[in-house]
């Protein structure tokens, strides 16, 4: 349930980085997960990206790379 | 201590640059062009009696009684009503004068009670006062005859005699008492700005009316106390007052209402509150205040206060009363058993934008060196977060970017998603003094608040947009000032970065975002944009004023983004009269956000990742800090629910009434395993509680609160904690159990821990603000006396930023099963859930939360005025009274959120702000249906509730 909330959330950012340029855009995302995001959070995201992006936006995926990998521990509560 | 007494100048000061000097009664006096004598001779220390005259209101010269001798000059003039003239020459004391002051106060005197020993003003009536100043030993015309005074005479009635009004609960007014000063209707009118009273019938018969022959209560009076105030005698007085007596001693604090932060005198006598009155100093309010702070502080002796700590192993128990040593102990072994079992980051806090900075500072340092996590967040998660996103990215700081002061030189207001008259009322009395001088309004707003029309104020364009359309207005407003060649080029050449300028042009201009294009989907007509357009960029300065209607969106740091594009594109930041204002919502708002309440960044707004500034406060408090952002409250709450969430410490907070989908909220606290609430009262979230600790009220503790505009003002204790601890107490105790090894001894201390760790507060210290009142921050080395404005001479970040702005419809759409849109907000007398204003007499002006819906949207209803109707929502359903009105929309629907029992929250959904996640409270998409009752929902919260309550008697001593 908190996954596609968090899906959600991830394709909002999406949406505003959208109207930027591209590498912008990507590298805008990537930084605003990282600066707010807690770790349970990022850990849920790329349990998404890697269920097989069900329902991410473009700009996530591409953004993920960039996303900082939370510790093992969060990980494993999922 | 003493009163804090203020001399009362008799007339406002002049703004005049240029200085005067004459000679009054021998002594050369210079002062500004367009002072009175009266105000002259006062500040060279010569009152000239006065009876109609009072610095809060302009001259009026009605009382006769402040008359002059000028030489040269004919006649007896009043003081009040000349000005100063270079060489005057002024007798304030002379045989002639003397003989007509006498005269003067004989007649008034003929016509007064002379009732003065059992008199409520005894102690405090100027009328005594000027009988003793003038030397008046008799009355020649006597007591008898046509008088105001007298209920019978002879047997009979007194046609002229009125009884006392006692309509208002928290002032009387006695009409056998007035001297028709006009004192009450000038303040009504020039500092309040609500023209509520006047003076009815003429010469002797003349006295005050509310309305139109009304009752105070029942007149459009909305009981700021700025009347009471102005009264020269014991016509209007306060209840307290009478009840009690003049107070003997006095402290200037600081109000916890409103984000407008006003100054009062705390009026005592021993450790009771006699009467709040505004501090003419007071640099926010400038002497005025509203009904919750002058008069609204019952609750903090009202019987629902709880007074020692409580616990209870699960919500369905009773709560059972402890010492404060095990209720530490017991929060601080439940959450390391919470810590052991679900790890380091299963517990978190919130911290409370009620309390002081300095307690503030403690629980966020609680959390990050006693949880080792970065589990913090404030109530500005649910109001203004996005203010701290968007113009943190297009100027470089979230700080609104001026002193209230500064609208007394703007040309052109423009007011977004705010209602400052309920809201912050005092701010909008200011507003509308400024409005009647002649400063142009714009309001863009769904609703047709008050200011778009009332009594000598009226928008010259209100643009009432659909909810959810703000960035849609927005960047349809930059359109026309980019397309229509508005743009101050010459700032935007100097001020800002030319190429995202160029880049952000070419977008707005686009078509697409033409006011034309997108009229259909704000319902704005295009000609009413394109002309508030141009009327904010030509109009002079042009100064924005915004509140949640802006930030409680899910695009809130778009829209706000969109405002700063708009401010820097016409050149409006960096000076008075300009700028970009949030409007904040609670007292403290600001203060919290400083303070390092955010889970992403320590005290001053520094991300948790800068190395730099983990290190001072590692070094300081001795600890590691865990560099990765926490959760913020919604995040806390879906953690729970997840099962990752378990403990947590809510400070000055009612989240299950103030935060959206009660629902998930409820779901969220339920599910963990020790919930602690501090607060004053048995709140709707203690119901979830484990913990209860007992909090303090402002008249008990020492501390600051930050203002909208950044003003630091102190908040001084006036009264013993009735729990026994200030909150800044209890948040150490509870450190302590943690381990950890604090010991401050007065909240200055705390503050200087602030100001050593945190760049913008490094010149802030109680002594400085004992000796300045106040300051705004950045108060540093650069700005020792604080910074009114901001970015006078470039922006914090370098160069202004501009912000491409798409607007994107929000999720929440009307559709088949919901077509109407609800949005939220507040109204004067009631304060956030109402925690505090429920437990006084404001409830007298608003004792139900009702539903505001056009007369059209009723008519297809069914619904009659004052009929009970099911509002739902995808989230929700409750049921309330509706209240049919054209200050909706058709298609819109309004609520207020003060009362736990029709909690509107339960219908708001989780939607919310894409960067910030502040809840979009402002559209939810409802149905409306004529309603036999409360829902299913309410009758088993009722009961939850009254179960939740319960505490166990006290097992007698053996």
């Amino acid at each position: 349930m908190w996954r596609d909330k968090i899906v959600t959330m991830a394709n909002q950012i999406a949406t505003f980085f959208a109207s930027a340029p591209r590498e912008e855009g990507v590298a805008g995302l990537a930084e605003h997960i990282n600066n707010f995001w807690d770790p349970r959070m990022r850990a849920q995201l790329f349990a998404a990206v890697e269920d097989g992006a069900g329902g991410l936006q473009p700009l996530v995926l591409e953004a993920a790379a960039r996303i900082r990998r939370p510790p093992i521990a969060c990980r494993q509560n999922l | 201590m003493s009163l804090v007494l203020e001399t009362d100048f008799g007339t406002p000061a002049s703004r005049s640059e240029k200085s005067v000097t004459l000679v009054i009664d021998g002594n050369a006096v210079t002062v500004p062009e367009g002072t009175s004598i009266m105000r002259a001779a006062m500040e060279a220390g010569t009152q000239i009696p006065k009876l109609c005259a009072t610095d809060m209101v302009d001259a009026f010269g009605s009382c006769r009684l402040c008359l002059v001798e000028i030489e040269g000059r004919a006649g007896t003039p009043s003081s009040c009503t000349t000005p100063v003239a270079p060489g005057m020459v002024v007798h304030t004391q002379t045989g002639r004068l003397k003989a007509i002051r006498r005269g003067v106060m004989e007649l008034y005197i003929s016509d007064h009670p002379l009732d003065c020993l059992t008199c409520a003003a005894n102690g405090d009536c100027e009328l005594q006062d000027m009988a003793g100043a003038v030397g008046l030993r008799d009355v020649r015309y006597g007591q008898d005859g046509a008088n105001h005074v007298k209920a019978r005479e002879g047997g009979e009635a007194n046609f002229r005699w009125m009884a006392k009004d006692e309509s208002n609960p928290y002032f009387t007014y006695d009409p056998s008492k007035c001297i028709v000063c006009s004192r009450c209707v000038r303040a009504c009118q020039e500092v309040q700005g609500t023209f509520a009273l006047t003076i009815e019938g003429s010469g002797f018969g003349s006295r005050v009316s509310p309305g139109a022959h009304e009752r105070f209560f029942d007149s459009e009076c909305v009981s700021c106390g700025a009347c009471v105030q102005a009264c020269p005698t014991a016509t209007l007085t306060e209840k307290s007052v009478i009840d009690i007596g003049q107070p003997g001693h006095s402290v200037v604090t600081t109000c916890a209402y409103c984000g407008v932060g006003c100054s009062f005198k705390a009026e005592m006598r021993g450790e009771e509150l006699v009467r709040m009155v505004p501090w003419k100093d007071g640099k926010a309010n400038r002497g005025h205040s509203c009904v919750k702070g002058r008069f609204a502080w019952g609750y903090a002796t009202h019987r629902d206060r709880i007074t020692k700590p409580m616990i209870r192993a699960s919500i369905a128990d009773p709560w059972t009363e402890v010492s404060w040593d095990k209720a530490f102990a017991h929060v601080a072994s439940e959450f390391r058993r919470i810590q052991d079992k679900y790890g380091r980051g299963a517990v978190g806090g919130i911290t409370s934008s009620r309390c002081t900075n300095e307690e503030t500072y403690l629980v966020q340092k609680l959390i990050r060196a006693g949880f080792g996590n970065n589990n913090v967040d404030t109530c500005a998660r649910v109001c203004h977060s996005p203010t701290g996103y968007g113009l943190g990215k297009a100027f470089g700081t979230s700080a609104g970017t001026q002193d209230f002061d500064s609208v007394e030189q703007t040309d052109v207001v423009m007011v977004i998603g705010a209602n400052p008259t309920d809201g912050h009322p005092v701010f909008a009395s200011r507003l509308k003094k400024r409005l009647r001088q002649g400063a142009k309004l714009i309001v863009v707003d769904p609703r047709k608040i008050d200011l778009v029309r009332s009594p000598h104020i009226e928008a010259a364009v209100h643009l009432p947009l659909r909810p959810g359309a703000n960035v849609a207005i927005m960047t349809a407003l930059a359109h026309v000032i980019v397309t229509e060649c508005l743009v101050n080029e010459a700032f935007v050449r100097e001020r800002c970065d030319w190429s995202e300028f160029s880049d952000w042009a070419a977008f707005v201009s686009e078509a697409k975002h033409s006011p034309e294009a997108v009229e259909a989907l704000t319902g704005v007509k295009a000609e009413d944009v394109r002309k508030a357009a141009r009327l904010y960029a030509t109009g002079g300065n042009g100064a924005i004023y915004y509140g949640l209607g802006v930030t409680e969106h899910s695009q809130g740091s778009t829209t706000v983004m969109a405002i700063a594009n708009l401010a820097m594109a016409t050149g409006n930041i960096g000076r008075p009269g300009v700028g970009v204002n949030p409007l904040r919502g609670q007292n403290n708002v600001q203060g919290s956000c400083d303070m390092g309440s955010f889970p992403h960044e320590l005290p001053g707004y520094r991300h948790l990742s800068q190395d730099a500034t983990r290190d001072i406060f590692e070094k300081l408090w001795d600890v590691t800090l865990d560099p990765e952002p926490g959760l913020r409250i919604p995040n806390m709450l879906d953690a729970a629910v997840e099962g990752t969430f378990k403990g947590i410490y809510i400070q000055g907070e009612d989240i299950l009434q103030s935060d959206p989908d009660t629902h998930h909220v409820s779901a969220g606290l339920e599910a963990m395993e020790c919930v602690v609430v501090h607060d004053l009262f048995l709140n709707e979230t203690a119901n979830y509680a484990h913990v209860f600790l007992p909090g303090s009220t402002f008249l008990e503790k020492d501390g600051t609160f930050t203002n909208a505009e950044r003003r630091i003002n102190r908040v001084r204790k006036v009264m013993t904690p009735k729990n026994g601890l200030a909150d800044w107490e209890v948040t150490q105790g509870l450190a302590q159990a943690f381990g950890l090894n604090w010991a401050y001894t007065h909240p200055s201390q705390i503050m200087n821990e602030i100001a050593m760790t945190t760049p913008s507060f490094a010149g802030v210290s109680y002594d400085h603000l004992d000796q300045a009142g106040s300051v705004q921050w950045p108060c540093n080395e650069k700005n020792p006396q604080g910074t009114p404005i901001m970015h006078v001479d470039g922006f914090v970040r370098g160069k202004g930023k501009f912000i491409n702005t798409e607007y994107v419809a929000t999720e929440e759409r009307t559709g088949p099963r919901f077509p109407l849109l609800l949005t939220t907000g507040r109204i004067l007398s009631q304060y956030n859930v109402g925690a505090q204003t429920r437990r006084t007499e404001n409830v007298r002006w608003h004792d139900e939360d009702v539903l505001e819906i056009h007369p059209h949207d009723a008519e297809q209803r069914g619904v009659n005025d004052g009929d009970f109707v099911r509002l739902a929502s995808r989230s929700g359903e409750t049921t309330l009274r509706a209240v049919i009105t054209e200050r909706v929309a058709p298609g819109v629907v309004y609520t207020t959120f003060h009362h736990p029992g029709t909690q509107a929250n339960v219908v708001t959904t989780d939607f919310s702000d894409w960067a910030t996640n502040c809840p979009e409270y402002k559209v939810t998409a409802v149905q409306v249906a004529p309603s036999n009752g409360p829902s299913v929902w309410q009758a088993d919260y009722d009961e939850q509730a009254r179960k939740a309550r319960r505490i166990a008697p006290l097992e007698a001593a053996e």
